[in-house]
């Protein structure tokens, strides 16, 4: 526990604790507080007053995992962006070049705007027409 | 204070990766990967990789279950029907990972003290990492762009309706 | 030593990503029913392009750039001329069978040349994250690519199949990496070969060399890592076959040879059994399991199996003997695989409307252009002279024989000679006359880009079987670079050459 390190991390473990206390102690006090009376009508489905039918896992469209998967590749490109925004002072000692270490990110984010014109101009994004043919 | 964190967290995450795999339902599944996932992210942590355990959570915990979670949502899945698994996988899969496993264990105990070791007090940080990264593997990292193009126009034609 | 730009070592690299960019632009903003046969076209002038900057390495002065991550040298440049070639020939193979409608053909030409991207980036790597990279490339394209057929069955499982297997292979190259960065400190290639020498600790680069074989045994569909093979190249469309089994099997070799022969000659005993074992257990398998196919792109694939097999043989020669056989035989099984998947997807289709031996019987006399053309490339699979197979299965075995490997030469000898029953099996079916009563097999008539596809692979199948010196010297002067050779042959540096093909 003399390390540093961990005593970085001492508002961040503060606030994991912070959190799992309230969660816990709302289930909890709500637990106690509350009485348990338990009838057949309260385990029935309830449904704005109408019997529940059917499965609730309905289908959903594919737009939807298009949505989930473009987030996860912009997301994985854009975690790139902060070692090199850490860096950028640096870049001109480091490359030995002034501009270099722009260039080098700006073809990077050159290849995420490609992608993000193909998504665009294909439609992907378009929920209300079908060009997508999705 | 390493060994202890290192014992929860290796512990929490051996046992979310044993519930993934044995509980019936795919959202449990996933919902145990996430704590695999988190529980990794302490462990990189605990290791002096703050910008990998960041990551982790933002990429793994964060974009990539939400994705899973989705595509167990779209393709309507329940619960999975048990199956006895293939004779094959038994009689050579479980010897054969059984025999990895033995085996990288033991060379890890007899040679493991010969790895290179670095210690908490001075941490590699995130500007290390840069360094390394818009420098020496400056080309790995444009490549992985293509990568990334890759998956999107694979997203695309897979995704997209049959004729 | 002249200072060569960064940039012109990856100049193929370059030509092939931005190819890649322009066909995915180009593709988003044309209207749904315009044809995407110019995009395809595109696409083949850009991968010629690349062959071309491919030939001008042979002339750089070898060295590496972006910090050591790449190296280009003559073995470098003659697998990316290899694999532009193949790439090359499937793109006009694509153009040839591929449906106007409904199949994504902008997207499949982008994949093809990104896919390209990193294999070619496969065999100029040194530093072993960027092979990492090069792969995943390379494989991720090649698992969408396989499932392109999304309506058969068949389609998706074969994509499913390739991508389930091939990370679980690739986990094992990443953990073999993880391995030898653990012993070495390093993941260059050159420094982990000056390392490796005083590593204390011998086991783990063992251990580390094992689990990378197994990942890229399983990229090359050696046996015993073999078993995706036929499932993934019955259900995708044989102009990919055409080019997975051959493109990123030439990468996943090029990567081979320099991880065995320049990072771990000190474990060669080591890696020389086990790949000794790997190239007995390939052929046979691959053969025996041929012999009962009757879907004719199964067959083909477990030949494509037999095939690695072969090419394993070259790895008991010592360095240079086994650099120059392994990379010979890279080529002539290339031109001869390609070559007959052209036929394939001709005849078959891309829908594989023709897909068993009895649906091909009499389609030489249907067409009798592609009853030759089959039938030759059928003879230079068995290993006839005056095709690239038998210069290939010889320079293989020779090296095998000169190394003191006489048993697995001899293994190698008889398994050509199981081979040229399945072979012949289908060329006389291909000769038989059709019953009188039963529909002839339906071919489609002969288009630009499959003319010359077949001239490309027929051209240098013959070329690699009449006077196949040219490549031979391309191709020791290859295995010269990884390996500088302890008495340098000295005219091998000096002149710049142009290989034939």
């Amino acid at each position: 526990m003399r390390n540093p390190y961990y005593w970085n991390y001492l508002p961040f473990m503060l606030q994991v604790l912070a959190a799992v206390a309230i969660a816990s102690g709302m289930v909890l006090a709500s637990w106690f507080v509350g009485r348990h009376r338990s009838s057949r009508v309260k385990l029935e489905a309830y449904e704005c007053g109408m019997v529940a039918q059917g499965d609730a896992r309905g289908r959903f469209s594919v737009r939807f995992y298009m949505v989930a998967m473009l987030f996860i590749l912009f997301d994985v490109e854009a975690v790139f962006m902060m070692p090199w925004a850490v860096i950028y002072r640096q870049l001109p000692q480091l490359t030995g070049s002034r501009m270099f270490g722009f260039w080098e990110m700006l073809v990077y984010l050159g290849f995420v705007l490609v992608g993000f014109f193909y998504i665009v101009k294909k439609g992907i994004l378009d929920w209300a027409s079908d060009k997508a043919d999705l | 204070m390493q060994l202890v964190l290192f014992f929860i967290f290796g512990g929490l995450c051996a046992a979310a990766a044993l519930n993934l795999l044995l509980t019936r339902h795919p959202i449990n599944s996933a919902l145990s990967l996430i704590v695999v996932m988190t529980s990794l992210a302490v462990l990189y942590l605990t290791l002096g990789a703050e910008f990998l355990a960041a990551a982790q959570v933002i990429v793994y915990s964060g974009a990539i279950m939400v994705l899973f979670t989705f595509v167990i949502m779209l393709l309507n899945a329940g619960e999975e029907v048990r199956t006895r698994g293939s004779r094959a996988a038994y009689l050579v899969g479980v010897p054969g990972v059984a025999a990895l496993f033995s085996l990288l264990t033991f060379v890890f105990l007899s040679q493991g003290n010969h790895l290179g070791k670095s210690t908490l007090a001075n941490p590699a940080t995130l500007y290390d990492l840069s360094a390394v990264l818009f420098r020496d593997l400056l080309l790995p990292f444009e490549v992985t762009s293509v990568l990334i193009l890759i998956a999107i126009l694979g997203a695309v034609a897979l995704a997209r309706k049959e004729h | 030593m002249n200072q060569v730009p960064d940039i012109l070592r990856i100049l193929p690299e370059v030509i092939l990503t931005l190819a890649g960019v322009a066909v995915m632009m180009i593709e988003a903003v044309l209207h749904q029913n315009t044809s995407r046969r110019p995009l395809g076209w595109l696409a083949v002038g850009s991968v010629a392009a690349a062959f071309w900057a491919s030939m001008a390495q042979f002339q750089m002065a070898p060295g590496t750039g972006f910090h050591g991550v790449v190296q280009t040298d003559s073995f470098s440049a003659f697998f990316h001329v290899l694999i532009c070639g193949i790439v090359l020939v499937c793109c006009l193979i694509a153009l040839d069978c591929m449906p106007e409608r409904g199949e994504n053909m902008g997207e499949f030409f982008a994949l093809v040349l990104f896919g390209a991207v990193g294999m070619v980036l496969m065999s100029s790597a040194v530093e072993l994250l960027l092979v990492f990279i090069a792969l995943e490339i390379s494989s991720i394209s090649t698992y969408i690519l396989a499932g392109f057929r999304k309506h058969s069955v068949k389609g998706p499982e074969s994509s499913l199949k390739y991508f389930l297997l091939g990370s679980f292979a690739t986990a094992f190259f990443l953990y073999g990496v993880a391995l030898v960065f653990g012993a070495t400190g390093t993941t260059n290639i050159r420094e982990i070969a000056a390392t490796l020498a005083t590593t204390p600790m011998p086991a783990f680069p063992v251990i580390a060399l094992a689990m990378m074989l197994i990942g890229i045994g399983f990229k090359v569909s050696a046996a015993p890592f073999q078993v995706w093979t036929p499932d993934v190249y019955e259900g995708a469309p044989s102009p990919v076959v055409a080019l997975m089994s051959t493109a990123p099997k030439a990468a996943a070799f090029a990567v081979l040879l320099r991880l065995t022969y320049a990072v771990f000659p000190l474990l060669h005993v080591q890696w020389s059994s086990l790949l000794w074992l790997m190239a007995a257990l390939s052929m046979t398998v691959g053969n025996l399991a041929a012999l009962r196919q009757q879907n004719v792109k199964r067959m083909l694939a477990y030949s494509s199996i037999a095939h690695a097999g072969y090419l394993l043989v070259a790895f008991s020669a010592p360095s240079s003997e086994g650099i120059a056989a392994a990379s010979f035989y890279a080529v002539a099984y290339a031109a001869m695989n390609v070559g007959i998947f052209a036929v394939v997807s001709h005849v078959g289709g891309y829908d594989d409307h023709l897909n068993s031996i009895s649906d091909y019987r009499g389609v030489a006399y249907r067409s009798p252009l592609m009853g030759a053309v089959l039938a030759f490339f059928l003879i230079s699979l068995i290993g006839i002279p005056f095709t690239g197979g038998f210069f290939g299965k010889f320079y293989v075995f020779a090296a095998a024989l000169h190394a003191g490997a006489i048993w697995l030469a001899i293994i190698g000898l008889l398994n050509s000679g199981i081979a040229a029953y399945y072979y012949l099996r289908l060329l006389t079916t291909v000769y038989t006359r059709h019953a009188e009563d039963s529909a002839e097999p339906n071919i489609a008539p002969l288009s630009i880009p499959i003319v010359l596809a077949l001239l490309l692979t027929v051209g240098s199948t013959l070329v690699l079987g009449i006077m196949p010196g040219r490549v031979l010297y391309a191709a020791r002067w290859a295995a010269s670079s990884v390996v500088p050779p302890t008495a340098a042959p000295t005219e091998i540096v000096v002149a710049p050459l142009q290989p034939a093909r």
